[in-house]
């Protein structure tokens, strides 16, 4: 068979100008840290050297959190219409300067061009401007007559999608009247502070909002801060239990937003084609760096066989490399540290006697990579069927029944997300009620919509983001 | 009055529907409001608290697969039950909570009056915390409430009955089952509950009633790994609440913190909310 490769099609860089070094953004101007800190962000996908940033200690998150309480009055006692106009400043902004972000955001992160521009950033401006619309409206949302912001909001968000991640923390914080103090994560800090000049040229009164970038430290500083009200974390399920041991008798509110293994079930009568893009996109979208992918893939036994050929077959398919190449499918892996985590859960599949089956292409010299990979046979009880591996890692195994399938994939202290594939409306909604994850996808999967809540049963954590559901976690409930 | 022997009730646990002493033996002394002898209550071990949980998961199951119109008008029968045995109640409340014969009959009129509202919960929630998303893509997205689980009920140690059921029925009212650790000073209207819930088609686990000692139980709760979520409206609020706050982290417990609100106001919509989970579920539209 004659191969037509796909010629390169590199997006541009020139577009953004990223700067040598940032300091931390703190009451509406960036600021040299006190700390005296920085650390360098790459590229992960050449290991090129994009930038240092300022690493907040103590008296950073201090300055931080001091800023934001002195915003707060005010802010929180504008009319929700005014409120709402800066948001929505904010999200056309983002808009406007869209290209800006996907191709900084493509840099800093690792994942395909084609997925920042196209996911992540329309999302981000969406769920800005969404939640522009509720600031005026909130007594209509179902918190009681009159419903009041909570205060200082510390919010840590994970790397995997830094500036999405930071629109789902911030645009509800700042609707509901709370002022904010944002840790963005270690290896992806340059889209955070990018946002920090959308919010200069918005007009957003100073100390609204406050970005202060860092590592481990400086978000266990933000969370421990005396002058946070309310902390919103996302990452890790172990982090997330010791920030709820950490706010355990404070006054802070907590919502957190942590790991998952959600399980992909496919039905016999599932539409075969779109289950296979389906499996594609619930593990391979964005590495697998997703808390809600779809790293278990459970299929009935009787289709089991053909929905794996094809799968691979599709598998083989999938573009990996360069991330800025318009036509990549997957991307690099953000960082050594998580290749490193990634290589060994992987291990532990060989170990413990799953079949390892992996794409057979190029990786680019430089730069993180790991190839899509599947493992069949695997089981319940095998290390890649049960902890989250957060890269492009597929466990699969079988099942006979629905009720099985459910007992399978309810099987985890994990429940984010799930997805269903089958053309029988009444067995999508059977498993839809049986499974114990805050999001099912039914004969799709990983869509994300402003309007609608995300958020876990379990131990995926509590809280949701979006939606109605989501404002309550920025309003005081009692 | 004649001289006969009055015969004593034996006051037991609740556990799976049935009333069990502890597994330990163990009970202890129960005054009345002026410090005379009141009963022996039974005194709640760890085994009883586990057997309770394993008991409520089970309930729990059967409880969230039942309508909510049904939930409803279960909880509505236990309303009816109440009434039918208000005298109890109230003589139970003068003689625990020293309350006089205007302020017993109140406390009862409202206590089954707050059953009656969250039996009018129970088919309502869902239309006011879900619905329909409209999605900006050609799918029909919507979000419904589902139980939590199974919860942990620190009861408050003052109000008695009205403030036993305010942290009852908005687990219950949900779809969720509870394990409930009863006022210790106070225990006698919770195991007169508990008679009336078991009289009431409230399927058994759904409600287990502990007397004992929350200082104790409280910590087996917390740190049990199939329990869902906490209410620590009896706790006062220090280093204690803050360790069951903390044992309550080990699988991400949902937890209401201590309370100090004063049980006669109409709730909110908030310790129901804390009890559910909400679930979104995407479906393409197309031919």
């Amino acid at each position: 068979m004659t191969e037509f490769d796909y010629a390169p099609a590199p997006e541009s860089r020139a577009v953004v100008d990223i700067k040598p070094s940032y300091g931390l953004f703190i009451d509406g101007e960036f600021v040299d840290p006190i700390s005296d800190d920085y650390l360098p962000t790459f590229n992960p996908a050449n290991e090129e050297h994009l930038a240092y940033f300022a690493v907040g200690g103590e008296a950073d998150v201090d300055a931080a959190v001091r800023a934001a309480r002195r915003a707060f009055p005010k802010w929180s006692k504008m009319s929700g219409a005014e409120r709402g106009k800066y948001l929505f400043r904010i999200a056309r902004i983002l808009q406007e300067r869209a290209r800006e972000f996907a191709v900084l955001e493509t840099l800093d992160n690792g994942k395909p061009i084609k997925e920042s521009r196209d996911i992540d950033i329309p999302l981000v401006a969406a769920h800005f401007f969404y939640h522009a619309g509720w600031a005026d409206k909130l007594e209509f949302a179902g918190y009681g007559k009159n419903p009041k912001p909570i205060g200082v909001a510390g919010q840590v968000i994970p790397w995997n999608f830094p500036m999405l991640m930071l629109a789902w923390k911030v645009a509800p914080a700042l609707a509901c009247g709370n002022t904010v103090v944002l840790k963005p994560a270690e290896t992806t800090p340059l889209t955070a502070l990018l946002f920090a000049e959308v919010c200069q040229q918005a007009g957003l009164p100073k100390g609204v909002v406050n970005i202060v970038t860092g590592a481990g430290a400086t978000g266990a500083s933000l969370v421990a801060h005396a002058g946070v009200d309310k902390v919103a974390f996302t990452g890790s399920t172990a982090v997330g239990k010791s920030i709820a041991q950490a706010v355990a008798g404070t006054k802070k509110r907590l919502t957190l937003e942590l790991g998952g293994k959600g399980a992909n079930i496919i039905f016999e009568d599932a539409p075969i084609d779109q289950a296979i893009e389906g499996i594609i996109n619930g593990i391979f979208f964005n590495q697998g760096h997703v808390c809600c992918a779809g790293s278990r893939l459970l299929i009935q036994e009787s289709v089991a066989d053909e929905v794996i050929e094809r799968l691979k077959h599709r598998m083989q398919t999938l573009r990996v490399g360069d991330p800025m190449d318009k036509n990549t499918d997957v991307g690099a892996i953000n960082s050594l540290a998580q290749l490193q985590r990634i290589t060994e859960l992987a291990a532990s599949g060989d170990e413990e006697g799953a079949e390892r089956w992996s794409v057979d292409c190029a990786l680019p010299e430089r730069g993180f990579w790991y190839r899509p990979t599947l493992f069949l046979n695997s089981t319940d009880a095998h290390r890649i069927a049960r902890e989250e591996i957060f890269g492009p890692v597929l466990a699969v195994q079988t099942f006979r029944t629905p009720s099985e399938a459910l007992d399978k994939a309810n099987n985890s202290p994990y429940g984010l997300s799930a997805g269903v594939w089958s053309e029988k409306g009444s067995r999508i909604h059977l498993m839809a009620e049986g499974l114990r994850a805050g999001v099912v996808w039914a004969n799709t999967f990983n869509r994300f919509d402003p309007t609608s809540p995300f958020g876990g049963y379990k131990e995926s954590g509590y809280g949701r983001e979006g939606g109605v559901a989501g404002l309550a976690s920025y309003l005081v409930q009692e | 009055m004649t001289d006969r022997v009055e015969v004593r009730k034996t006051y037991k646990l609740f556990i799976n529907g049935a009333f069990v002493r502890s597994e330990s033996g163990r009970s202890y002394e129960v005054m009345d409001g002026d410090g005379a002898f009141l009963a022996n209550v039974a005194h709640a071990s760890r085994k009883d608290a586990r057997d309770a949980v394993v008991a409520a998961r089970a309930g729990q199951a059967a409880w969230a697969k039942a309508t909510a119109y049904n939930r409803g008008q279960v909880i509505f029968r236990v309303a009816e039950v109440m009434e039918s045995r208000r005298a109890q109640f109230e003589e139970e409340l003068r003689r625990t909570e020293k309350l006089s014969d205007k302020k017993a009959r109140k406390a009862v009129d409202e206590a089954i009056d707050r059953v009656v509202w969250y039996a009018g919960w129970t088919d309502k929630l869902a239309a006011l915390v879900g619905g329909n998303n409209p999605v900006a893509a050609p799918f029909f997205n919507f979000s419904v409430p589902e139980p939590t689980g199974v919860i942990a009920v620190m009861a408050p140690q003052d109000d008695s009955l009205l403030g036993l059921l305010s942290v009852i029925l908005p687990a219950i009212a949900t779809g969720n089952s509870v394990v409930v650790v009863s006022s210790f000073h106070r225990p006698i209207p919770s195991v007169t509950l508990s008679e009336v819930l078991a009289t009431s088609d409230v399927p058994a686990g759904v409600v287990n009633i502990l007397t004992g000692d929350f200082s104790e139980i409280g910590t087996w709760l917390a740190e049990h790994m199939d329990v869902d979520g906490i209410d620590l409206a009896g706790v006062p609020a220090g280093d204690f609440a803050t360790k069951l706050e903390a044992l309550a982290a080990s699988n991400l417990k949902r937890v209401i913190r201590p309370s100090t609100q004063d049980w006669s106001d109409t709730p909110s919509t908030y310790r129901m909310r804390q009890w559910i989970e909400i679930k979104t579920v995407w479906h393409p539209i197309g031919a």
